[in-house]
């Protein structure tokens, strides 16, 4: 069993970031306001005793098997492959996890940690709606208060997790200020927690945000790629060529990343959203299009105009549609370590039908913009090589969006 | 000495708490900006206190959300709160200007090169909300060294090790957030504020300002008790949201404009008046004590 969680003494790369004030280079850091000073060192000084402790370590890891379903199967795509050719694509299969995504291994993390720190309300931000069911659902299994905050426009457009949410428990309170989206619903978490910083506790659904926010949460996810490291081992005797991962925040990705950050002949991918392309300036793209500044508490890349208001973002995949992305993936864009690519809502939906077609598994439509890159990729590589692809959610949350596309009415 | 430093100390000799008012630039247009910005002087403010608009002020409490979304619809940036601010001081060289805002429009406009811009332009300090002392240790002695104090926030929960930190860095005065929340919030303290207040004053040497959750004169007056200076601004705010619609109907175009211009001003006035009278009436100042000319010659 691992002694901790928040860094593998095998990594080199890995474990020299972030420096003891959550900055990775110039990224990430601590960008709040005063009001929530305490609160956010509190959580810092709760994550480091934590992330030490083995008993804290068991009872996630406990959790991860028996309330998520983990490890998720590593699946080789063997159909889908052979329809474009050159490299095999083996898909990581988060879609099975408990509640559909990967979303689930950092809520269970997070609220066991505000259990630990005698918190009694739980609230969250949530865009699609993925990570606030996955917040209700921890919520409820170990009943806490639960408030989730959604942009307007969402709540009209994700109406089933709306339900799911309320169903599990969950009061879920409508943003009506900016662009009522995703980053007006962090907003509006962040002023929910600065005037209950006292039993509240606030579970950032993506690896943004104040340290130790961008840390933890891929902390918790990491167990992705740990997963797939030693799976690949087995099941095909050597590491991939490369991963592939969508990035909105970019919790998915990261967490398939970690584990291969020191293995440089691993290449990795990550995956932004084009939208109608990044020449329409309709798109989710701040690693491709965008430029460095400060937003929810990190630096990092942002979408934004030349008075540093910050753009709204644009996607088929209200999972992506996010202005900014965790503070790591900044880094390792810089570094070089990771390269960053743009998948169009049209080129994601048609990896959608191919994938449901030729393998029977109907992916998100964030886990589909991945899977449209490994199309691309695969042709380019040698016969024989690998890819992962984080097949980071299931698409049935996403019916309604695909039948509107095709014209039809659900 | 600086303009924020001078005023505290003619204040203080005088046994005057400072009056502190702040309106988002630009809401709902410039020009009206600026006609408040000198009609609240007159009406008795100290120092103003303008906020640059910010399309996500995670600190902000509804009304200054609102009034930061009407202000970047009517096309406000940095640049135009300057030019307000440069406008301002043709007529009023010796009343502070703090810039009240986010840290990434500032950063857009050039992080330092944008302290060093506003002191050009006649602007005295910045309060940067999301910019805590850990993240500041550059930037504070850069823009400091153009002629801008840096303010900090310091809130209930901040322990000793970070008032000093905070103090440390700070110059002008700092500012006690007065409650647990955003602007704006219900719920004001004065026993606590007194206490935390006096805790500060035992730490530094700087002027000691009270803001967020003051919304009334009798608000204003517990605050002026124990504080060097109250800062007053959703309230201010609410009227100037509530002075644009009551003017809905106007027709469009510059006399629409206008319109709500001479809807706002009056109710904002008579607030600052309001308030000025009922700090006074604790500070012992009689009414016409504020129109004497204080640091004459003051003013670069």
């Amino acid at each position: 069993m691992q002694e901790r969680l928040n860094v593998n003494p095998e990594d080199r790369l890995a474990g020299r970031y972030p420096d003891e004030r959550g900055h990775f280079g110039p990224y990430g850091g601590t960008f709040i306001a005063e009001t929530l000073a305490r609160p956010v060192a509190e959580l810092r000084a709760a994550w480091e005793r934590y992330a030490d402790d083995p008993e804290f370590v068991a009872e996630f890891e406990d959790e991860l098997r028996h309330y998520v379903g983990r490890p998720s199967p590593l699946y080789h795509a063997r159909r889908w492959s052979k329809t474009f050719g050159g490299a095999e694509v083996w898909f990581k299969r988060e879609d099975l996890n408990h509640t559909g995504a990967h979303k689930i291994n950092n809520t269970v993390g997070q609220a066991l940690l505000a259990k630990r720190m005698g918190k009694t309300r739980i609230i969250a931000e949530t865009g699609a709606g993925q990570h606030g069911v996955a917040t209700a659902t921890v919520a409820a299994r170990l009943g806490l208060e639960c408030v989730v905050y959604m942009g307007a426009e969402d709540i009209e457009r994700q109406a089933p997790n709306v339900f799911r949410m309320k169903l599990l428990g969950a009061q879920v309170v409508p943003v009506e200020s900016g662009s009522r989206t995703l980053k007006d619903a962090l907003n509006e978490a962040m002023r929910d927690w600065v005037s209950h910083v006292d039993d509240t506790y606030y579970i950032i659904g993506t690896v943004a945000g104040p340290h130790p926010y961008p840390t933890m949460v891929r902390d918790f996810n990491a167990v992705i790629g740990r997963e797939v490291r030693s799976q690949m081992l087995d099941q095909a005797g050597r590491l991939p060529d490369a991963c592939i991962a969508c990035v909105g925040g970019g919790s998915n990705a990261i967490g398939l990343f970690h584990a291969f950050l020191d293995d440089e002949q691993v290449r990795l991918y990550g995956v932004e959203a084009g939208g109608s392309g990044i020449d329409s300036g309709r798109h989710a793209a701040p690693l491709t299009a965008g430029r460095p500044g400060v937003l929810h508490g990190n630096r990092t890349y942002l979408m934004q105009n030349d008075d540093g208001q910050i753009s709204p973002a644009h996607s088929v995949s209200a999972g992506l549609d996010y202005p900014g992305v965790g503070p790591e993936h900044a880094w390792l864009k810089d570094s070089g370590r990771a390269d960053y690519v743009v998948i169009t809502d049209d080129e994601a939906l048609a990896a959608f039908h191919r994938c449901v077609r030729t393998e029977g598994i109907i992916p998100a439509l964030e886990s589909s913009h991945a899977l449209a890159f490994a199309a691309q990729l695969a042709p380019r590589m040698q016969t024989g090589d690998i890819i992962v692809v984080n097949l980071s959610g299931r698409g049935d949350k996403d019916m309604k969006t695909v039948a509107a596309v095709e014209g039809i009415g659900l | 000495m600086s303009r924020i430093a001078r005023r505290f100390e003619s204040l203080a000799e005088r046994g005057r708490t400072a009056l502190i008012p702040f309106v988002t630039a630009g809401d709902p247009d410039a020009s009206t900006t600026l006609t408040l910005m000198h009609e609240m002087v007159d009406a008795g403010a100290d120092i103003l206190e303008l906020g640059i608009p910010f399309s996500d002020p995670m600190a902000d409490g509804p009304v200054i959300q609102r009034a930061g979304e009407r202000a970047l619809a009517a096309g406000m940036h940095f640049e135009g709160v300057l030019d307000i601010v440069r406008a301002f001081r043709k007529r009023d060289r010796q009343t502070p200007v703090v810039l009240m805002g986010y840290l990434n429009p500032l950063e857009a406009a050039g992080g330092v090169e944008s302290g060093v811009r506003a002191a050009a332009a006649g602007a005295d300090g910045f309060i940067v909300v999301d910019l805590p002392p850990e993240e500041a240790q550059d930037f504070a002695p850069a823009v400091n060294e153009a002629g801008i104090d840096t303010i900090f926030l310091l809130s209930p929960t901040s322990n000793d090790e970070r008032i000093a930190r905070i103090c440390a860095l700070a110059r002008g005065f700092v500012y006690y957030v007065s409650l647990r929340g955003i602007t704006g919030a219900a719920g004001l303290d004065a026993e606590e504020v007194a206490q935390r207040v006096a805790h500060i004053k035992a730490m530094t040497d700087l002027p000691v300002g009270v803001g967020f959750g003051i919304r009334s004169p009798e608000d204003a007056a517990k605050v002026a008790r124990v504080a060097d200076a109250v800062v007053v601004g959703s309230a201010i705010v609410s009227r100037i949201e509530e002075a644009i619609a009551g003017q809905s109907d106007a027709s469009r175009g510059g006399d629409r404009s206008r319109a709500i211009g001479d809807a706002v001003v009056p109710v904002v006035v008579d607030f600052v008046a309001d308030l000025r009278a009922a700090i006074d009436k604790i500070d012992g100042v009689s009414a016409d004590a504020h129109a004497s000319t204080d640091e004459s010659g003051g003013g670069s």
